[in-house]
């Protein structure tokens, strides 16, 4: 988790991910943000995201990001 | 004789009344609607005595801010496009340049444009709109007009921190139109997706077709482009078969397998631009969309949208470039050398463009507008202003125009023209920081800032987003002891970039 919030604070180090739920709909993170992120957690985590999860639910908090990436992971 | 663009849209009008013209979905406007609302809100600005001046226009992207651009230049006024998500300093700097007397707003952004530091009148387009049309006013305003007045300003980055605004007027805009239709395969039965903003002159690829022809535009919501399966949904939902997107827009839908997962059933043209595909992911799109005609535009903003294409009906290999091809008709391409004269086939030289695409200029600002807005290099016999692109380039074999790079710190980054300049004059502004330098990462199209001071990486991040749009906001922001210079006293990039490798 800390090294999601690592990669996070990097794109954008003035939010606080850590108690944000509403990443999307607030348009905290951006179309940009969204392929960056997905890239780096893909590199880091050793995951392969497909197109069926990227979905507002699954990106709105670190938490929801956090359960895709365990989801994928034990898969 | 074609000699205004409002020419396009009187005749459709007239022709197709009760066919959708631009929509985003929920709102649209018919042909009639939008002749309507548009000479309506034309109406209404001439009624404030303005002419052959600017009208800011800050509403979210939708059919109805097509109207109060058309609205604009019926009022024989040129609109500039400005967007809510445009920080607060960019919107004051553009105000600045222009001074304009009146800004068009919507109900949604009514209160951003009233804490904007602007002393003219704020209109809702809505009460514009509703005004009652003066027939006689506006053919007054016709009969003066002539097809070198200017129909718009758009603004884009310059490496001092200060926007630069394209002027460009009817003939510019014409020849355009009426190039681009004749290359790509445009009709009454297009259906466009548009991706660009509208405060760029991007959109023109779309909504000057669509007013030719009587074809019908939707602006796809600016989320659908974070879901690539949603996205692919849409195209097929409101059956979009052309769009003229940026390549990461592209990338997003293919490089997570939805083209298989859910084929796109009526696209069948698919233009991009502005940016590299890499070839894998187009070898993919051509290998799902085996009848689509794929194109690649080439471009800038100062040559009124596009000026080169290319028609990419093969299959290429990895490391090969995709060619930017040949100019549309009309427009001129001159390869010029560092001695000033044309280069030899198939040597690399700067781009220079002529011709009637080649737009008024920068507004208010003779000395950037004398910079790139040149004599042709080749003769001195007459004036012949060209466009001097800062782009490099050569010739193939086959005489298709292949990019090859800047001449300076300009970068394409997601489908922006960015100045790394832009961002290290922003970067300056910042008290704690005394040096800054801003390098782009093509490989993982990052754009990195390096800088020395007492800011934090967090704090200068801060700094950076009050002035900067998004899109220009550096991935990697770090912190030095020294900035590295070179033998005379210069920043070492080189050493930097090194760095940034690590």
């Amino acid at each position: 988790m800390e090294q999601l919030l690592n990669i996070l604070n990097e794109l954008h180090p003035d939010v606080d991910f850590e108690s944000r739920e509403d990443l999307i709909d607030e348009g905290i993170l951006d179309s940009l943000d969204i392929v960056t992120l997905i890239t780096e957690i893909n590199d880091a985590f050793d995951v392969s995201i497909p197109a069926e999860e990227i979905i507002p639910e699954n990106f709105n908090s670190a938490a929801a990001i956090w359960a895709l990436i365990e989801k994928l992971d034990e898969a | 004789m074609l000699t205004n663009i409002l020419q396009y849209l009187e005749g459709t009008a007239a022709r197709l009344p009760d066919k959708l013209a631009f929509s985003d979905g929920e709102q649209g406007l018919t042909f009639g609607e939008l002749s309507r609302l548009s000479r309506a809100i034309g109406s209404a600005v001439c009624a404030r005595g303005m002419r052959r001046e600017p009208v800011v226009i800050l509403m979210e992207k939708s059919a109805m801010e097509i109207a109060a651009f058309f609205g604009t230049v019926y009022a024989g006024c040129f609109y500039v496009p400005m967007d809510a998500e445009m920080p607060m300093l960019r919107m004051q700097k553009i105000l600045e340049t222009l001074q304009p007397r009146l800004l068009i707003c919507s109900a949604k952004t009514e209160r951003l444009a009233r804490e904007l530091p602007f002393e003219g009148e704020i209109a809702d387009c809505a009460s514009l709109a509703a005004c009652a049309e003066n027939g006689a006013a506006l053919a007054a305003v016709r009969a003066a007009q002539i097809d070198v007045d200017p129909i718009y300003v758009v603004f884009t980055s310059g490496s001092t921190g200060m926007p630069k605004g394209v002027a460009a007027c009817h003939r510019s805009v014409i020849d355009y139109t009426e190039s681009l239709c004749e290359a790509l395969p445009f009709g009454e039965d297009t259906v466009f997706g548009n991706q660009t903003p509208l405060y760029f002159d991007a959109p023109l690829k779309e909504i000057m077709p669509t007013v030719k022809y009587g074809a019908t535009t939707y602006f796809i919501p600016k989320k659908q482009f974070m879901f690539p399966f949603k996205l692919a949904e849409y195209l097929n939902e409101y059956r979009i078969n052309t769009v003229c997107w940026v390549v990461s827009a592209l990338t997003m839908i293919s490089s997570f397998d939805v083209l298989e997962k859910c084929p796109l059933r009526y696209l069948h043209t698919v233009a991009f631009g502005s940016e590299v595909f890499p070839i894998r992911q187009f070898n993919l799109w051509r290998a799902a969309l085996p009848e689509a005609r794929f194109f690649n535009l080439y471009g800038p903003t100062e040559a009124t949208g596009m000026s080169c294409y290319y028609e990419a009906n093969r299959t290429f290999e990895e490391g090969e470039s995709i060619p930017v091809g040949r100019p549309f008709r009309n427009t001129g391409l001159l390869l010029i050398g560092e001695d000033g004269r044309e280069v030899a086939p198939g040597e690399r030289g700067e781009i220079y463009l002529r011709g009637t695409c080649v737009t008024l200029g920068y507004f208010a600002n003779p000395e950037k507008t004398s910079e790139a807005f040149v004599q042709n290099p080749l003769h001195h016999a007459y004036p012949e202003t060209v466009y001097r692109t800062g782009d490099l380039g050569y010739l193939n074999e086959a005489g298709e125009l292949m990019f090859v790079g800047r001449r300076d710190h300009q970068i394409k980054h997601m489908g922006h023209r960015i100045e790394l300049g832009e961002i290290e004059a922003a970067a300056a502004t910042d008290p704690g920081v005394r040096r800054a330098c801003c390098l782009y990462d093509e490989a993982g199209r990052k754009i990195a800032i390096f800088y020395t001071g007492d800011q934090t990486p967090g704090g200068l991040g801060a700094t950076l987003k009050k002035l900067l749009p998004r899109y220009m906001l550096p991935a990697t922001v770090r912190q030095l002891e020294t900035m590295p210079l070179t033998a005379n006293g210069k920043l070492d990039r080189q050493t930097l970039r090194a760095m940034l490798n690590e």
